[in-house]
């Protein structure tokens, strides 16, 4: 740990960077397990460190409302939310994308009750796919400040609500050394929003009124095609971030994957997890790597068909369920896969559900069941059965 | 829309006010879309009559967001804000924290929402914002039931009156929205009837230099919603207030303030113009008449604790 490196944990890491991206507004609503980074922005806030406007809101409703009136200003609204909160907040998903508006949100994963659980996994952000936000899930919590901060220039250049995502307790409240870049390194990397559906009182127009078809499709695609451009600016600034601090991924992080006859995709903190099996596996001599999806939206499909080409199998670990239809981003790489000539056979595994621990021999099983041979289905198998 | 429905009951002629204030500047542009007597351009365009230019309006889903104007025009003359229908509280207090964080806090903040909006189903936002003091202006105007979507009862429509989801009239009275967010202590509260023009232009006045969370409750006649006769709008405002069923008083810091003393009309007229109560027999607009009576005498009885009657 170096002298510029704190100890802090996930939620810590998401609060600083969200100061230290210069937030103008935060509005949010207390859920466990997210409730450390709005106490620990309050803190900071109080404190002086950050110069935002605090509205202590009644609901992850009103806070995405907020965060949207607010980023009509122009100003740089940040809100952070976990599972229920995330759900509660679905309606004005869609408005935060569809007003192209740069709103940065921290969710912890959390599980969906009923039961009740406050322990991690993806469904509850995975439930907002369609909505057009870009989606970035963060494998420690060294990714996770520097995401945040990463998300606000992100917001700005595409004029994209950006959600960063952490794994509850996992990384939320588990500490870890973390570099802080000082304000001054990152301020300039984030430009002016200035998008001329701004507000602006000598240039009165109406916001989000209603659009007939022709124009409504025409601005859909804009937000589509805005994704693509998303792309690009991700791995523009992991290229900038790897120049000045020496670290951190885009859109997705390959590891001793290179001739790997195996591939284990994942993504977030099971990616840390897996990596140690993998090391394992390599030591012994099997030829086996690891691609972690840093980005799910915009979906990294070239990158990945670049990553996974010349590879046998691949097998995706998911924590995560599509009911009715198989782990997420099991389905997503089956597409990003098709029609690719000698792709290779893929294999879905679920587990982690509510929390439930992903260790080594988690990732071991699933990597050995595929290597055995066992023949891939497509609704995923559960690897607790 | 319901379809234009005239009534034989005799048309009461209100007295006239002796003189129209003089107002600011016109702010709005020609080329709204209510229906003719709709009462809301009257209440927007007074409003930033007064306002002025630096003005920003927060509208959720209702009547205004489509009287404004569809996409890419606005007849508002300020920057117009669509939000989702439950928000307009929070996203007024969200731009206001916004323009304050740019250096732009002298911009008059308002929330502007229908009665559905505002007692139904933004009531938690409303709340929230009324709570922190939030310093933004909220107008609701009361049209009395869910316009936008075809005249569906709302929280605030009164007992009796149908709708297309009470056809035998609604059973139940409606929210009394002075009490409840008096019951919130925000700094001005005020309820105002277009039907009583000077009142409503002095009311408008004191909410917008009023810092903190201020409420104009706006009655807002609607002659499709209402079944009424184009031409009976504004006399229906005037005649809600002299019959005491929409009274006009403000709170300001909790006292309670009569501010048009009526002449007291009975109920009748007030029901008789408006096709929405045309199933209320001789009982139903005795019990209405009762209902009036009793919540005027339970005002007065407000405003007297608080030192605040003159006949
Ligand atoms: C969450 C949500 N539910 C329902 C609607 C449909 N909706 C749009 S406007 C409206 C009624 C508005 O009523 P009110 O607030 O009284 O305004 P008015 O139209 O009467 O002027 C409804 C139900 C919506 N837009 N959003
Ligand atoms: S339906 Fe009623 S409130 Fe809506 S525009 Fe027409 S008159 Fe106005
Ligand atoms: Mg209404």
């Amino acid at each position: 740990m170096t002298t510029s490196e704190k100890l802090l944990t996930g939620n810590e890491a998401a609060a600083w960077g969200a100061a230290r991206a210069g937030a103008e507004v935060v509005a949010a609503y207390p859920i466990t397990p997210q409730t450390t980074i709005i106490e620990t922005l309050a803190s900071l806030v109080h404190r002086g460190i950050s110069k935002a406007e605090y509205i202590a809101v009644e609901s992850e409703h009103s806070a995405m409302a907020a965060c949207i009136a607010a980023a009509h200003t122009g100003a740089r609204a940040f809100t952070a939310t976990s599972s229920q909160g995330l759900a509660l907040m679905h309606e004005l998903m869609h408005w935060a994308a569809a007003a192209r508006l740069p709103v940065v949100l921290a969710n912890v994963n959390r599980a969906m009750a009923p039961g009740w659980s406050i322990w991690t996994d993806q469904n509850d952000s995975l439930s907002q796919r369609d909505t057009g936000w870009i989606q970035i899930y963060c494998v420690d919590n060294q990714e996770v400040v520097d995401s945040v901060i990463q998300a606000f220039a992100l917001a700005a250049r595409t004029s994209l609500p950006v959600m960063v995502v952490l794994d509850a307790f996992v990384l939320s409240h588990t500490a870890e050394a973390v570099h802080i870049p000082e304000e001054e390194e990152v301020r300039p990397l984030i430009p002016e929003w200035n998008a001329p559906w701004k507000i602006d009182i000598d240039r009165p127009a109406a916001l989000g009124s209603l659009v007939p078809p022709a124009e409504y499709e025409k601005m859909r695609k804009k937000l589509c095609d805005a994704h693509a451009q998303a792309a690009l600016v991700i791995e523009d600034l992991a290229a900038t971030w790897r120049k000045r601090f020496g670290r951190g991924a885009g859109l997705i992080e390959s590891y001793r994957a290179e001739g790997a006859e195996t591939i284990l995709v994942t993504s977030a903190t099971i990616a840390s997890t897996a990596r140690v099996v993998i090391d394992e596996l390599r030591d012994k001599g099997v030829p086996a790597g690891l691609v972690r999806v840093r980005v799910f939206r915009p979906f990294p499909v070239a990158a990945l068909r670049g990553a996974l080409a010349g590879a046998k199998r691949v097998v995706v670990l998911d924590r995560n369920c599509s009911y009715g239809a198989s782990g997420i981003f099991y389905q997503e790489l089956r597409a990003a896969l098709c029609g690719v000539p000698g792709a290779p056979v893929v294999h879905g595994y679920i587990a982690g559900m509510g929390g439930r621990d992903v260790t080594p021999l988690t990732v071991r099983a699933a990597l050995g069941r595929a290597m055995e041979g066992e023949a891939p289905v497509p609704e995923s198998t559960w690897l607790s059965e | 829309m319901a379809e234009r429905m005239t009534t034989d009951a005799p048309r009461p002629r209100p007295a006239a006010e002796p003189r129209l204030p003089t107002l600011g500047e016109e702010i709005t542009r020609p080329g709204h879309l209510a229906c003719p007597g709709c009462a809301v351009p009257l209440l927007a365009r007074t409003f930033l009559k007064i306002a002025g230019p630096r003005t920003v309006f927060c509208v959720p889903a209702c009547c205004f967001a489509v009287i404004d104007g569809p996409f890419p025009y606005s007849s508002a003359g300020v920057p117009f804000v669509h939000c989702a229908f439950e928000t307009a509280a929070v996203t007024a207090a969200g731009v206001k924290a916004g323009l304050r964080a740019r250096g732009q806090g002298d911009i008059l903040v308002v929330a502007w929402a229908g009665d559905g909006g505002t007692f139904d189903i933004g009531i938690q936002a409303l709340s929230g914002a009324a709570e922190r003091n939030d310093d933004i202006l909220y107008v609701c105007y009361d049209n009395e039931a869910y316009m936008n979507t075809g005249i569906q009862r709302s929280g605030s429509t009164p007992n009796g009156a149908w709708t297309t989801t009470t056809p035998g009239g609604k059973q139940g009275r409606k929210k009394n929205l002075g009490m409840i967010m008096a019951a919130h202590r925000i700094p001005y509260f005020a309820t105002v009837s277009p039907g009583y023009y000077n009142d409503m232009v002095a009311k408008m006045r004191r909410a917008i230099s009023t810092k903190g969370f201020r409420m104009l409750h706006a009655l807002s006649s609607c002659p499709p919603g209402w079944k009424m006769a184009e031409e009976h709008s504004l006399t229906s405002t005037r005649l809600a207030v002299d019959t005491r069923i929409f009274p006009l008083y403000e709170v300001d810091d909790g006292r309670f303030r009569v501010t048009v003393n009526p002449p007291q009309r009975p109920v009748s007229e007030y029901l008789r113009l408006q096709g929405r109560f045309a199933q209320l027999g001789a009982a139903g607009i005795e019990a209405q008449q009762r209902a009036a009576d009793e919540d005027w005498a339970a005002l007065r009885a407000r405003c007297e604790r608080h030192g605040n009657v003159n006949d």
